[in-house]
């Protein structure tokens, strides 16, 4: 376990970080397959040169954007995030990239636009996963316009220094720390501003344990497990789970009002 | 009292033994090289799974493979492998008692609430009275028809763990239903042999009975 080699950020976690080894062959990218080690082994498959992104919906300028040139239009930062499975394991990942609100800003939504809808590569040639039916492709995924403004809403393109691996979600990955681990959208093709409340595709494959929000909550349990404690990887005990994943004061006021039970 | 005879396939009984715990080898081996990744806990958790609900099928698959075959060395092997699937549970369970650090409320709670545990718990809970009495002079000592009937909650057993290992799974669930149409179908094949005995059932009771290492009479 390597600390920050760096001094940390206002939106930096004080957690250890997770070794690049195990971020980096422990992961559930169902696009490579559905085993843990899957993604490492086949993400050679995936090609991110050449990468473009469509920015479309409901904004003003929509268009299309090669990675590179989409990831020089910010300059990247360094974010140290919790990243909370579902599953009930969690990493401390260093991220590089770049504010979700700058992008959304630079798109110039209009006045209709309400959520975001985030889809991700569709190619079964480079994502052996694809060539059978286990999820509803592509990997679609959803956010609130205002989570999506939120300061913690962070799209990756590195990750410890490095070029962001392909199992990892390259070449652009979503990075929300306050929502389970599959919010987090890997290998982003397409970012849409909708008026209406997106698809999201863990929710359409189980509709009763995955919620739109997923946001990380011990005191709701999955249906057939609880949240409340998380292995952090490299720990053999448990730790207890965090509301909002412990960005509660960042967040919480995201969602006043709103029955989280139900809203899961 | 049995005659001093050596039965054919001597060997087989050890290497059901040894082949049954060499995986238990191999994950020492494997937690020790760091092999079992970045989750060890998890990974020894689903592998002691997969081996209680392997061993267990291999058990069950014994008697409809002698009945099918005439074979009688199955039947000699059956009673370790269901004693092997016993160990993999109760390791499977002491996996998960570390995992949540001996809290005994946490487990309670798991149990009471959770079905997904509350499955493979109640699996546990069922082999235990199998295991008890599979020594010799069990049989003997319950009185056939009682131990036929405590053994046949293997099949709830089994089918309580295939259940377990399927609500654990976040999505794909190839294997669990491998699982699930095995014990399907040793059940089926062990209700169709039953009728197809219908009439004659006392007579092959008593030759199930008797004792699991001698050859059928018939």
């Amino acid at each position: 376990v390597t600390p920050a080699a760096r001094p940390l950020g206002p939106y930096d976690v004080k957690d250890p970080i997770t070794p690049y080894a195990q971020a980096t062959s422990y992961n559930n990218f169902y696009e490579f397959g559905i085993d843990k080690a899957d993604p490492a082994r086949m993400a050679g498959s995936l090609h991110t040169r050449p990468w473009t992104v469509r920015l479309d919906g409901e904004v003003r300028k929509p268009q299309t954007v090669d990675i590179d040139t989409l990831q020089s239009w910010f300059p990247l930062e360094d974010r140290i995030y919790r990243m909370r499975c579902v599953e009930g394991w969690s990493m401390v990942m260093p991220w590089l990239g770049f504010p979700l609100a700058a992008l959304i800003r630079r798109m110039e939504p209009t006045s209709k636009a309400k959520y975001v809808q985030f889809t991700a590569l569709y190619d079964p040639k480079q994502f052996p996963g694809q060539r059978g039916n286990v999820l509803d492709w592509p990997y679609v995924e959803g956010l609130r316009l205002d989570e999506a403004l939120h300061p913690l809403a962070f799209m990756a393109v590195g990750l410890q220094g490095r070029v962001l691996p392909g199992q990892n979600g390259a070449p652009l990955r979503l990075a929300v720390p306050w929502k389970y681990g599959f919010k987090s959208i890997k290998s982003v093709v397409r970012i849409t501003l909708t008026e209406k409340q997106p698809h999201t595709t863990w929710s359409l494959a189980a509709p009763d344990e995955y919620g739109f929000y997923a946001n990380v909550n011990p005191a709701v349990d999955h249906p057939r497990w609880s949240q409340a404690t998380e292995r952090r990887i490299g720990d053999l005990g448990r730790r207890k789970t965090l509301p909002f994943n412990g960005y509660a004061d960042q967040v919480a006021h995201l969602y006043t009002g709103l029955d989280l039970r139900r809203n899961f | 009292m049995k005659a001093a005879v050596r039965p054919p396939l001597a060997w087989l009984g050890p290497a059901v033994v040894i082949g049954g715990l060499l995986p238990v080898a191999v994950l020492l081996l494997d937690a020790r090289t760091g092999a079992l990744g970045a989750n060890p806990v998890q990974r020894a958790l689903l592998q002691t799974g997969v081996l209680t609900l392997a061993t267990l099928v291999l058990s069950l698959g014994c008697t409809p493979l002698r009945r099918l075959t005439g074979w009688t060395w199955p039947a000699r092997i059956r009673k370790a492998l269901g004693l092997i699937a016993f160990l993999y549970a109760l390791l499977h369970f002491g996996i998960y008692l570390f995992d949540q650090g001996f809290t005994l409320q946490t487990v309670l709670d798991d149990v009471l609430k959770r079905p997904f545990i509350t499955a493979g718990f109640g699996a546990l809970v069922l082999l235990l009275p199998l295991a008890l009495t599979s020594f010799r002079g069990s049989v003997r000592r319950l009185g056939f028809a009682r131990w036929t009937a405590l053994h046949r909650l293997v099949y709830l057993a089994a089918g309580l763990g295939v259940l377990h290992y399927w609500w654990g799974v976040k999505k794909d669930h190839t294997e669990p239903l491998i699982y699930a149409l095995l014990v399907a179908a040793l059940l089926i094949v062990r209700v169709v042999l039953a009728r197809r005995a219908g009439g004659r059932r006392p007579a092959s009771a008593t030759r199930l009975g008797a004792s699991s290492e001698r050859p059928p009479s018939a």
